[in-house]
């Protein structure tokens, strides 16, 4: 069977629950064995929906220590359902969470790991082939698992998630879980906009702005579209923006539906953090700049004009819609 | 205190990206290497930091053919005060990680450093790997990292924020932007590691779980469609009708 690690940070799921929960059925249905997930902790709340996006059965280690993540005891646990349940596939998301258990239980499941997959896998349960992209966006790869266990970590918007499915009841699942050896003091979140990461429409601009007193024009785009807003490195590093609004090679990789580059000349080390978007719009006064080759739509113009204008548009566009 | 630096080597971003003609082996003709960005800015800066600090040892090592051995010696220039190179080609992140552990294994090292992630493979994985057979706790993301005697505080970047925590060493780490400052070698760091010892040490045996079937490049993209500036309800048009993102 296909077991999937459904994450609930602070007890609550997200979107890489039901987008993993998805992937995992698929992958199921392809091995034509059931699709299980698995949530960690006591404080989980609405498990069941899991349901809905395609597990079959949905259980819980409730366990108060595996409410704030510690690599070790969260290996441990989801290693040992593992064992007990005898996946053959352990299916997590491709984000701060996964990166940190994936390697951990590959190691103690003498299984194999591909990282940050993007596509459905083609085999068979004895061999399962699975693509990702590398080398910032510039190549795909593509894998042959052949271990016994085969350990998968899904990237952030690589499938949408579906729910189709109904609610199932969930179930208690007890394990032997060792003790916490890291204290978690502190969550810090930034409230307001979906994270950076999980964003699927992103807004960003770069040095063209001439000065963060202009940047009312970009977060009223945003605003209209529901963006999340990121930036070049140099805007990031004068400190016209937030350190964590910095996107590239540097700062953070994202792969949202819609990037809207404005003002941002495309170098390659800026390249290599959004590339991977699914669609890119360009906005730069000149016609040369670099970006326009790696963009599917382009706008040659001044960003002062260009960006009221795109805002209007969409606002038009919204009220007829 | 005794300190892990592992250093991977990378082709340059600006590299270009191609292979053989099977697509089975990455093509290293003309392409630039440099050391991995997070393991040289961030993870070896901070460690010179806190040797600097409380004293001990900086170890830098990578597992990689003797051609890698430059890289190796700007991690000394930098401030590491030894290397070693683990002598295999790098094959895969559980190879590497096999080899790193069983070297660190009879080492005793308070802190293991690693990068957030390699930017070829951008696999994240290499750190973790290692926790899990040192059996130690593992912090990825880490962007700031203070001891305070055999404690460590820390910061990681989760999605949209940061947690706070504590953990006692040792301790394997990732580190990412925010855990120290980009340092140049400065001449007298370059001759220095001209004498600094770098030990060689022979693999350990690892049967591969994961195999490479092929490389292929993405796609070109169809080449950008331009849109009159004059004309934006036309852009929102495409983005909704042709590309469906809205
Ligand atoms: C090792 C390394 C790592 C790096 N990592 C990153 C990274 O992670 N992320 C990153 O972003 N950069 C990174 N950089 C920096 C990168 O090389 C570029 O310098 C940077 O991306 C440029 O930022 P920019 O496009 O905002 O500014 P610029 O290159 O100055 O471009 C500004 C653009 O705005 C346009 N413009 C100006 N005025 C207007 C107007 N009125 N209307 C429309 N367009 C206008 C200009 O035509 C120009 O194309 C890195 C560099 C190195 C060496
Ligand atoms: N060949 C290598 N030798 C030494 N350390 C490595 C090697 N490859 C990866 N690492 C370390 O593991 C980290 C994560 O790598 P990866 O899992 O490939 O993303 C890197 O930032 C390095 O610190």
């Amino acid at each position: 069977m296909v077991l999937v690690y459904a994450e609930s940070p602070k007890g609550q799921f997200k979107k890489a629950a039901f987008e993993a929960v998805t992937y995992g059925k698929k992958v199921a249905g392809l091995l034509g064995v059931p699709c299980v997930a698995i949530t960690l902790g006591t404080n989980v709340s609405g498990a069941g929906e899991l349901g809905r996006y395609g597990a079959a059965r949905v259980l819980n280690i409730a366990d108060a220590g595996l409410n704030q993540l510690d690599s070790q005891s969260a290996t441990a646990a989801l290693a040992a359902a593992a064992q007990q349940l005898g996946a053959g596939v352990l299916i997590l998301a491709h984000n701060s969470t996964g990166k940190t258990l994936a390697g951990r239980l590959a190691v103690r499941l003498n299984a194999g790991l591909v990282s940050g997959v993007n596509g459905l896998p083609e085999g068979n349960g004895s061999e399962l082939r699975v693509k990702k992209s590398v080398f910032s966006g510039k190549a795909v790869v593509e894998y042959a698992l052949t271990s016994t266990v085969k350990v998968l970590s899904l990237m952030g918007n690589a499938v949408r998630p579906e729910s189709t499915g109904e609610p199932v009841a969930v179930e208690t699942l007890t394990v032997e879980v060792p003790a916490n050896r890291i204290r978690v003091k502190e969550v810090k979140t930034i409230e307001g906009r979906v994270p950076l990461p999980e964003a699927e429409t992103v807004v960003s601009a770069g040095r063209g702005m001439k000065d963060p007193a202009n940047w009312g024009i970009v977060e009223e785009l945003a605003e209209v579209i529901g963006a999340t807003t990121a930036c070049s490195r140099p805007v990031a590093d004068s400190h016209w923006r937030p350190h964590h609004e910095h996107v590239g090679q540097t700062g953070i990789a994202i792969r949202p539906n819609l990037y809207i580059a404005i003002g941002i000349s495309g170098a390659i080390q800026h390249l290599a953090g959004v590339n991977n978007s699914k669609v890119i719009v360009v906005i730069n006064k000149d016609a040369e700049a670099p970006f326009f080759k790696a963009a599917d739509y382009g706008v040659v113009g001044d960003l002062f004009e260009v960006v009221p204008r795109l805002t209007a548009a969409f606002q038009r566009f919204k009220a007829s819609n | 205190m005794k300190i892990l630096v592992c250093i991977s080597q990378t082709p340059d971003t600006t590299a270009k990206i191609s292979f053989n003609a099977e697509g089975t082996e990455f093509n290293n003709a003309g392409v630039q290497f440099i050391m991995n960005p997070y393991d040289e800015w961030y993870a070896l800066v901070r460690a010179c930091e806190l040797r600097e600090s409380l004293g001990g040892t900086v170890v830098a090592l990578n597992v990689g053919p003797a051609a890698n051995e430059t890289t190796i010696r700007k991690a000394l220039a930098i401030g590491a005060d030894e290397a070693v190179r683990i002598d295999a080609d790098p094959k895969s992140a559980a190879f590497v990680a096999k080899q790193i552990a069983e070297y660190a294994k009879s080492q005793n090292f308070d802190l293991v450093f690693f990068g957030k992630e390699t930017i070829d493979y951008n696999g994240s994985e290499v750190g973790a790997m290692v926790a899990e057979h040192l059996d130690l706790p593992y912090v990825s993301y880490a962007c700031k990292l203070e001891l305070n005697g055999n404690t460590a505080t820390l910061e990681r970047d989760i999605e949209g924020g940061v947690e706070v925590l504590e953990v006692d060493l040792p301790l394997c780490l990732s580190a990412a932007k925010g855990m120290a400052e980009q340092r140049i070698p400065n001449m007298r760091g370059i001759m220095m590691a001209r004498t600094k010892p770098l030990n060689v040490v022979p693999p350990a045996s690892f049967e591969e779980p994961v195999k490479t079937v092929k490389f292929t490049l993405p796609p070109a993209k169809a080449g950008v469609k331009l849109v009159d500036p004059e004309n934006m309800d036309e852009l929102v048009r495409l983005l909704h009708e042709e590309a469906k993102v809205i």
